[in-house]
Order: C-alpha cells, then sequence, then structure tokens
C-alpha cells in the first residue's frame, strides 16, 4: 500500500445534496465537508441516509439537486475512491483473482499485479488462501478481501459501509485494525455505522444523520461529550431516534 | 430380442459403417454447438446487459425461438441453399457444411436465452460491485461471462442435447446420403423404415451413451471448475 499526502481530492464538500425517491427525500439538503485527517464516521438510525450519502458519493447513485465536488472539482478521477459495501460480492474467482481483477481495473500493469496481489493478501492477513475461492472465505475472511480489493484501487478516500455487520468480535477488530492501519496511511477513511462503539473506537469526527438530514457535524471527542443537538443526546444515550 | 444381439453385435465389433455414422454426427453437433455458442453467448449476455426499447419483445422473441421447429428450419436453409436460392452458388446443399448451419440456426438461440438468463442473474449480484470498481461495458461482458462460465456449460449441454436428438433440420438439407451426410438420427430413422432393426437399434444405443457421456463429462468439469474457481 502507497503512502498518501494529503490527497488533492480532499475536501469532498456535499453542497445542498438532495435525493429523492418519489416523493420521499432519502438525502435532504445535505451540506456537508469532508476533509483530511482521522476517520470520518457517519451514525444514524437505519434509515437516516448513511448508505445513500456513501453511494452518492462513489457516483453510484444520481443526485436530485445539488452537487458534490472533490477538492474544488466537480468530478473525481475514478480509480481515487473506492467502497467496501455492506456485504460485498465476491467474483467467482480465488482470493488472489478477486485481488488481480480490482488492480486490472484500476489500470495497474500486468507485470505490477502478481507483486501488488502479494502485497495486499499480507496487508489483510489472508496467507495460505490465495487460491482458495473466494466465496468460500469465511465471513469475516471476505470482508477482508473485500477492502484488499478496495485498496487495490490506492484510493485517497475509502468509503466503508457497516464493515463489520454480522461479523463476529475478532473479525470485527481484525477489521477494525485494518481500518486504523489504513487511515495511518493516509488514505481517508469515512465509515457509516449504526454501531455507536464502533463509531467511538474509530471516528476522529462524527457526522449525525437522521431521516436524510444533517444533524450535527462535530470532533468525535467533542460529539460524544458535549453533543449540541437533542437528537444527538438521544442517540448517544442508547434511545431510540424514531 | 435376435435384433437387441445383433445391435450389441454392431456395436462391441465397431462396425465400420456405425463408427463413420457415429463420427459424422459427432462432427456436425459439435461444431454446430460451437459456432453456436460464439454467436449465442455474447448474444446473450449482450441482451442481459444493454437496454433498448423493445427489449422485452425481444426477449419474448428469443426465448420463442428455443422451440424453432427443426423441419421449418430445415425449408429455410433448403430454400437459401439450393441451386435457386441466394447462397446456392455456395454448392452447400447436401453436405455435412449445411447441417451444421442447420443445426447452428438451432441451437444459437437456445445458448443465446439461457445465457441471457444466466448473466442477467449474475448480473444483479454484480451490478454494485463493478460499477464500484467503473468496470466499462465491454469489461463487464466479458467479466460476467467468464465468472458464469460453469453456468453456462448448462446451456452448451442443453444445445448439444438439442443438435444430437435433432432429424428434421439435417435430413431436409443433409439428404441423408450414406457415408457422407448420414448420420446417426437420420440413419436411425431410415434403417427403421426400412426394417434394419439391428443398425437403428445400435446406432440409438450409442446416441444414448454418447449423450450420456457428453453429459458425465461436462458434469464432472463444471464440479471441479466451481471447486478451483468457485
Amino acid at each position: 500500500m502507497s503512502m498518501r499526502a494529503p490527497a488533492s481530492d480532499l475536501p469532498i464538500m456535499f453542497v445542498e445534496a438532495g435525493i429523492l425517491a418519489g416523493e420521499v427525500a432519502i438525502l435532504d439538503r445535505v451540506s456537508l465537508t469532508l476533509g483530511p485527517g482521522a476517520p470520518t464516521v457517519l451514525i444514524g438510525p437505519n434509515g437516516s441516509g448513511k448508505t445513500t450519502l456513501l453511494r452518492a458519493a462513489m457516483g453510484l447513485i444520481p443526485l436530485s439537486r445539488g452537487r458534490i465536488t472533490w477538492g474544488g472539482r466537480d468530478a473525481a478521477p475514478s480509480t481515487r475512491r473506492a467502497i467496501l459495501f455492506q456485504r460485498p460480492v465476491m467474483l467467482r474467482r480465488s482470493a488472489a483473482g478477486n485481488i488481480r481483477y480490482a488492480l486490472a481495473s484500476a489500470g495497474v500493469p500486468r507485470a505490477e499485479r502478481a507483486g501488488r496481489t502479494a502485497e495486499l493478501i499480507a496487508t489483510i492477513g489472508l496467507g495460505g488462501l490465495e487460491r482458495r475461492p473466494a466465496r468460500r472465505l469465511s465471513g469475516g475472511e471476505q470482508q477482508r478481501l473485500a477492502l484488499a480489493r478496495a485498496l487495490a484501487r490506492d484510493p485517497a478516500v475509502l468509503f466503508l459501509d457497516e464493515p463489520s455487520a454480522s461479523l463476529d468480535p475478532a473479525a470485527t477488530k481484525s477489521i477494525e485494525d485494518l481500518i486504523r492501519a489504513i487511515a495511518a496511511r493516509g488514505v481517508k477513511v469515512v465509515i457509516a455505522t449504526h454501531d455507536l462503539g464502533q463509531a467511538r473506537r474509530l471516528a476522529g469526527e462524527i457526522v449525525l444523520l437522521h431521516r436524510g438530514r444533517l444533524i450535527e457535524q462535530a470532533p468525535a471527542a467533542a460529539f460524544f461529550t458535549a453533543p449540541r443537538t437533542q437528537e444527538a443526546k438521544t442517540f448517544i444515550a442508547g434511545e431510540l431516534l424514531v | 430380442m435376435s435384433d437387441n444381439v445383433s445391435a450389441f453385435h454392431l456395436v462391441l465389433t465397431a462396425d465400420p459403417a456405425l463408427l463413420a455414422i457415429v463420427r459424422l454426427s459427432l462432427v456436425v453437433s459439435l461444431s454446430a454447438v460451437f459456432f453456436a455458442a460464439l454467436i449465442g453467448v455474447p448474444f446473450g449476455a449482450m441482451m442481459a446487459l444493454v437496454r433498448f426499447p423493445g427489449r422485452e419483445g425481444a426477449i419474448v422473441a428469443l426465448n420463442a425461438m428455443m422451440g424453432l421447429p427443426p423441419v421449418v428450419v430445415g425449408l429455410a436453409i433448403f430454400l437459401l441453399l439450393s441451386r435457386s436460392g441466394p447462397l446456392g452458388a455456395w454448392g452447400l446443399l447436401f453436405t455435412p457444411q449445411a447441417m451444421v448451419i442447420a443445426q447452428t440456426v438451432l441451437v444459437a438461440p437456445i445458448i443465446a436465452a439461457l445465457t441471457r438468463q444466466t448473466i442477467e442473474d449474475l448480473w444483479v449480484e454484480y451490478r454494485e460491485e463493478l460499477g464500484a470498481m467503473n468496470i466499462g461495458p465491454a469489461r463487464r461482458i466479458v467479466t460476467l461471462v467468464w465468472d458464469a462460465r460453469f453456468s453456462l456449460v448448462t446451456a452448451l449441454l442443453a444445445g448439444f442435447g438439442r443438435a444430437a436428438a435433432e432429424v428434421g433440420a439435417i435430413i431436409i438439407v443433409g439428404g441423408n446420403i450414406d457415408g457422407f451426410t448420414r448420420t446417426m438420427t437420420t440413419a436411425i430413422a431410415l434403417e427403421t423404415s426400412k426394417g434394419d432393426l439391428p443398425l437403428a437399434i445400435g446406432l440409438g444405443m450409442v446416441l444414448i451413451s454418447i449423450v450420456i457421456l457428453i453429459n458425465a463429462l461436462a458434469w464432472a468439469a463444471r464440479r471441479a471448475g466451481e471447486r478451483y474457481a468457485g
């Protein structure tokens, strides 16, 4: 994995970004700036718009209104952002084959792919499982492999959607350790989760969404010790935010 | 009973006439499946991924073509290849090549329709991942066909089954010429009508054995591939 300088694709700015599904606003005029630094964690209950925001940033869902800019530009080079879906789909290839495919799609020259694949396999701790069919790996191993596939794009920004949902504590710790290591190398990590514990462990900055609206954005320490909004207080207290 | 004994004798002694018929049958049917796959797999994959006006109707038409009557296809190819037809100058009528063309026309829709369904199902699974990797349309098709390759074996087998069992089209365009265009199915039809049951039964046994063998080999290859690639 290459060391990244503060990325020129940052900050990512959502300007009055909105997504409508019929009459319903899934994302409601969200204005938000994501700068370089420690991971930003999007929190909120189910249906708050976290996943939609990540997918919009990836260009997988068009905005109904507003815009997203990358380092002041309207479009980022496509290979500089990557996403780990909540339920990543493994291509019907070996573990190494999945990574090689991602490397090829990112335009990595053929001669470099074997070396990069071995490096990424080592990074995610799947040594010895390179030739195993990806779909036969355990849930945690598949999640790590999907992370390696995302890293194959050498992204400046990495979006993670519920990266440890349905994983056991050991697998969750393994994923979180990887996320910390990735963030420490200068990749801007943006995580969507409804797991407050994970948010506390990983976040440098918290963004609280509710019903598609931005409720609060604050440094993690300030958010958890002195939340400014009633919704944030309710959510942190573990009460139902409806 | 004596007919059955004679049939076994023909098979066990590798009767040259029987072997020649079997060889030609395999060459014609496997060639037809090969050419039909070259046409049907990419066409089916494109039908799965490309959205265009009237697509639903095109899918219904493609599915309906799986049931093309062999004699009608045989007649159409006959008219195309006959001396007065538009392709008459090629001189292909009553040759094995004409039989391959007719069977290709019969098999290609089967492979295309089954490929479309297989690729479309896989695309539902892959759509977001490939979208996130910015995979372009051409590479998508290659990726999906490659990853669905073991499932597509079933489409090829269905095509082979159709070709191997077919008699109506090849008897019209091939003419069932002894030693030149006579295949297992046309020979069975002819020998039965002539009352030469031993050869007809022997060919029937060989035909069924070949179909079972090819299906078993394809199944084994598919299972081995799935174990390796997932």
